[in-house]
């Protein structure tokens, strides 16, 4: 009469396709909560999941229900000292839903529908978000390190590789090959031998007997196993890009540097360290701001600390020459972002200029520079722009951008990348 | 006897032998129940569960990854746990055991599920009248794979576009009385020939000469379609929607059967988990009378039933309305005390049910009742006072709210009633009738809220109307009427 099943191996994941189409419908809803999580995010934790807060009232499916208002009465259980005539002050708001005897238990008042995102849903939406779906794919940048890696096999090597099933295989088949005409031809002697006794013609049969001996010694001397039978396991070297990186972050935090452009700096920062993150396993930050000096600090104090005083780029650009000298000299993919107003006197953009082309683009991967203009002065372009301009023209591992709001930067990021991606 | 298990270990061989024993006793109370399916699942299985509301297959649609992502996370986060079961109102009977549940919990499970509910479902006269158990698992099959032919065919956008207008609607896709089965020619035909003999019959030549009436009929009376009032939107529009596709309207006959299905569950729900958890409990007690489980098994046994049977005060953190399996298992219990012992005031109250067998009773209860005239019917004033049972009333005119009636003397009758009116359904779901299909005119289709005691609908209300729309093809509005009088503005969705 009764039947026992056994589901546990059907497995999981029957309501996967339907969490899939409410990520899907309500899109739009959960890129804003994925935009703005990422404004509260440090640096390194943006490529972590997350979770995702949705107005409830977004996602919530309609019907025909009573609202507030109008005469009822409901019963509740757990009375104390109420008796009939008693007067009981209106609860109010919230409060007020969990009265109602069975609407109280459907009577969630919480405002907002939370959900996790896995790491990748969130790079998903992210990079959606972006436009930039190829990016990570493409191939980028030359390699040092090799790596060894099996080929097949070989004809020649050491006894310690020898591939002693492939050797095998190899044997057989010769044996095959060599021994196959000659059992073909014993055959037809037996048949003929038989014919021979059959006639009664004894001569023939013993030259047929004789014949048969030899072609019996010949198959027996094939060898089990002969030279040109062994096989060993062959490897080869093969380029492997590095899995490191280091991202150097330079950042101009002299006055004219406002807490807005601060914040359209860390997101061009962040957004290069999430596409440095998807390329590389491991990635280095190093934060250097300047004034009219460079240091090297941590990134709260880089994104918040305030410091005021007059600007020499060349500075930041020697102290990361000096760090990738130091730490980073061989076996690591360096990149380089440098954020600034572009407001440099004198002498300096020109040294500057010349530092980076001589020095520090030689030994980086790519290096950007997003010039941060107040938006009335956009059309304007600094005395830093004008020399970078012919750094860039020169190099190919350089670029650069100007962006004055929040909408342009990811704009701007995709147009600094779109010269590796072609 | 001896034990039939020690420990919180459960295997399948020990999950056969409970069953054994646990038949066996069903047999001796008679629990007439459908043949049992018992499979075992994880608590991630259980999630999927969940979020189809418990039906083991269920076409795709985005609300159902909502409610699974809502389930996940809250349990996820430790603020809701798992039920133990998922039974299914299906032939065979389907129950879903989860696999951390330990012995003790499976054997309560199973008592619970595969004979409680499931001789609920086969006894009880609206699951009788209104689902199939048999058919409902091959329809599952049916629709899921039908929905997903028809997001093939006319993609998911849009199937996704008629399934969410058919949800906004599924409380108004129900029958609550039977429609009458469409008569045969033979019937038709004697229909008229006996109507034609009784004209004959009654002829009479003076009544030529009566004076025309001078009025016009006016057209409502005349030619207004439908002639009554619609309940059941959802069939309307499967039936008369000018515009919908023909895999349109299949997909709104889907929703509209399983809401269908649901719809006896929704009306029952504390009889049901009430008479569940009372065969629960009155077959785990004759089992240790049996001695066939141990001190450990009852100890962990009535932990989880005191847990399921709880009835937070209305003051308390706790509360979220009344607990049906508290309510219910306390309606059986006592209806079967009033049985066995009952005292001066039961035989004054329920003369006809005081000393006669309870199994009887239980079992008539059981089958002819539904959560509303179960109570009006069984509840007994000693009940009301164990459960500190008041009722309050909250009237627009009033600042504050006033305690109408409490568990006394003057209060029972009055408590019981309102109780039971609490779990009617015209509380739960707003009556909105289709009134008005102009076939000749515009096509619009005319809504009528019944307004009862001023209570207005929601801000969703709009929502609803354009969803319906989507679905009708030409304007639609609603109307909300009271007492013959017409309230507020016309919410309305043009063509």
């Amino acid at each position: 009469m009764l039947q026992l099943i056994d589901r546990r191996p059907n497995g999981r994941g029957k309501s996967a396709v339907n969490r899939e189409r409410f990520l899907r419908r309500y899109k739009a809803q959960i890129q804003g909560a994925v935009k703005k999580m990422i404004g509260d995010r440090r640096l390194a934790d943006m490529e972590q999941g997350g979770e995702v807060r949705v107005p409830r009232k977004d996602i919530a499916e309609p019907s025909f229900g009573f609202g507030r208002g109008g005469d009822r009465e409901f019963v509740l259980p757990g009375n104390r000292e109420y008796v009939a005539g008693d007067r009981i002050p209106r609860p109010d708001g919230s409060a007020n839903a969990r009265g109602a005897g069975n609407e109280g238990g459907s009577g969630d008042s919480e405002d907002a529908f939370v959900f996790s995102l896995s790491r990748e849903e969130f790079m998903q939406i992210f990079f959606d978000d972006l436009e930039l779906p190829n990016l990570a794919r493409t191939s980028f940048g030359r390699t040092e390190l090799r790596k060894s890696v099996r080929a097949g096999f070989a004809k020649s090597g050491v006894p310690a590789n020898l591939a002693v099933v492939r050797t095998l295989k190899q044997s057989l088949a010769r044996r095959l090959a060599l021994g196959g005409g000659l059992k073909r031809e014993m055959q037809e002697l037996d048949a003929a031998f038989a014919l021979a006794v059959a006639t009664g013609s004894a001569g023939e049969a013993a030259t047929i007997r004789e014949e048969l001996a030899r072609l019996e010694r010949r198959l027996g001397v094939l060898p089990f196993i002969d030279e040109p039978d062994l096989r060993y396991r062959n490897r080869v070297l093969r380029p492997e890009p590095i899995a490191r990186a280091a991202m150097f972050c330079l950042m101009d935090v002299s006055a004219s540097m406002d807490e807005e452009k601060k914040d359209l700096a860390k997101r061009f920062f962040t957004l290069l360290y999430l596409f440095l993150t998807r390329k590389y396993t491991e990635v280095e930050l190093v934060f250097i701001r300047h004034t009219d000096d460079a240091e090297e600090v941590d990134e709260k104090r880089f994104f918040h600390d305030i410091r005021s005083g007059g600007t020499v780029v060349l500075s930041a650009l020697e102290l990361a020459d000096k760090i990738r000298a130091e730490r980073y000299a061989s076996g690591w993919n360096v990149y380089a972002a440098q954020a600034s107003d572009g407001d440099a006197f004198g002498a300096d953009p020109a040294r500057s200029a010349r530092f980076l082309r001589e020095r520090l683009l030689p030994a980086t991967r790519y290096y950007t520079y997003l010039e941060l203009a107040a938006p009335s002065m956009q059309e304007r372009a600094s005395t830093l722009w004008a020399e970078y301009e012919r750094v860039a023209d020169a190099t190919t591992n350089f670029a650069m951008r100007r962006a004055s709001e929040r909408e342009q930067i990811y704009p701007v990021f995709r147009g600094l990348f779109r010269k590796e991606t072609q | 006897m001896t034990a039939i298990s020690h420990g919180a270990d459960w295997d399948f061989a020990l999950l056969e032998r409970y069953d054994d024993a646990i038949a066996e006793i069903a047999g001796e109370y008679g629990l007439d129940t459908y043949p049992n399916q018992i499979e075992v699942i994880t608590s991630e299985q259980m999630l999927d569960a969940y979020a189809s509301s418990g039906l083991p297959i269920g076409y795709p649609h985005w609300s159902y990854g909502k409610e699974f992502i809502r389930n996940e996370q809250a349990y996820r986060r430790g603020m809701q746990g798992l039920a133990y079961e998922i039974v299914i109102n299906s032939d065979p009977c389907i129950a879903y055991l989860m696999e951390e549940n330990t012995m003790a919990t499976q054997a309560l499970v199973i008592a619970h599920a595969s004979y409680g509910h499931n001789s609920f479902f086969k006894g009880n006269h609206l699951f009788r009248q209104w689902t199939s158990a048999d058919a409902i698992l091959d329809y599952l099959v049916f629709a899921r794979r039908y929905v997903m032919q028809c997001e093939e065919r006319h993609g998911s956008a849009a199937v996704e576009e008629v399934l969410d207008a058919c949800h906004a609607l599924m409380p108004h896709g129900v029958d609550r009385y039977r429609r009458p089965a469409a008569p045969t020619l033979k019937v038709e035909a004697a229909r008229l020939a006996e109507r034609e003999a009784h004209r004959e019959r009654h002829f009479n030549d003076l009544w030529r000469t009566l004076p025309e009436n001078a009025t016009e009929p006016t057209r409502a009376s005349a030619g207004g379609f439908p002639a009554e009032p619609q309940e059941n939107i959802l069939y309307f529009v499967e039936k008369y929607s000018p515009k919908l596709e023909p895999w349109e309207r299949e997909l709104v006959r889907i929703v509209r059967k399983l809401a269908q299905y649901f719809y006896p569950q929704a009306q029952t729900k504390v009889m049901n988990e009430g008479w569940a958890t009372f065969w629960h409990y009155t077959i785990i007690n004759r089992l240790q009378q049996k001695g066939l489980v141990d001190d450990g098994f009852m100890l962990e046994f009535l932990k989880n039933h005191t847990n399921v049977v709880a009835q937070p005060s209305f003051e308390s953190q706790a509360y979220s309305g009344l607990n049906p399996y508290a309510l219910g298992f306390a309606l059986f219990s006592d209806l079967k005390r009033i049985c066995e012992n009952p005292d001066a005031e039961d035989r004054e109250w329920f003369p006809n049910l005081a000393g006669s067998d309870w199994r009887v009773t239980l079992d008539f209860a059981m089958r002819n009742f539904k959560d509303e005239s179960f109570i009006a019917q069984y509840m007994s004033p000693r009940l009301m006072r164990e459960f500190h049972l008041f009722a309050v009333a909250d009237h627009t005119s009033e600042d504050e709210l006033l305690v109408d009636s409490i568990h006394d003397e003057r209060g029972y009758r009055r408590v019981r009633k309102l109780l039971a009116q609490q779990h009617a359904q015209e509380i739960r779901v707003p009556d909105v009738q289709v009134v008005r299909f102009d076939r000749d005119g515009d096509r619009s289709l005319t809504l009528r809220h019944l307004r009862r005691r001023g209570r207005p609908l929601t801000e969703a209300t709009a929502e609803v109307v354009a969803h319906l729309r989507r679905l009708w093809g030409f304007a639609v509005r609603l109307e909300t009427w009271e007492n013959d009088v017409r309230y507020g503005d016309v919410v309305e969705c043009p063509a």
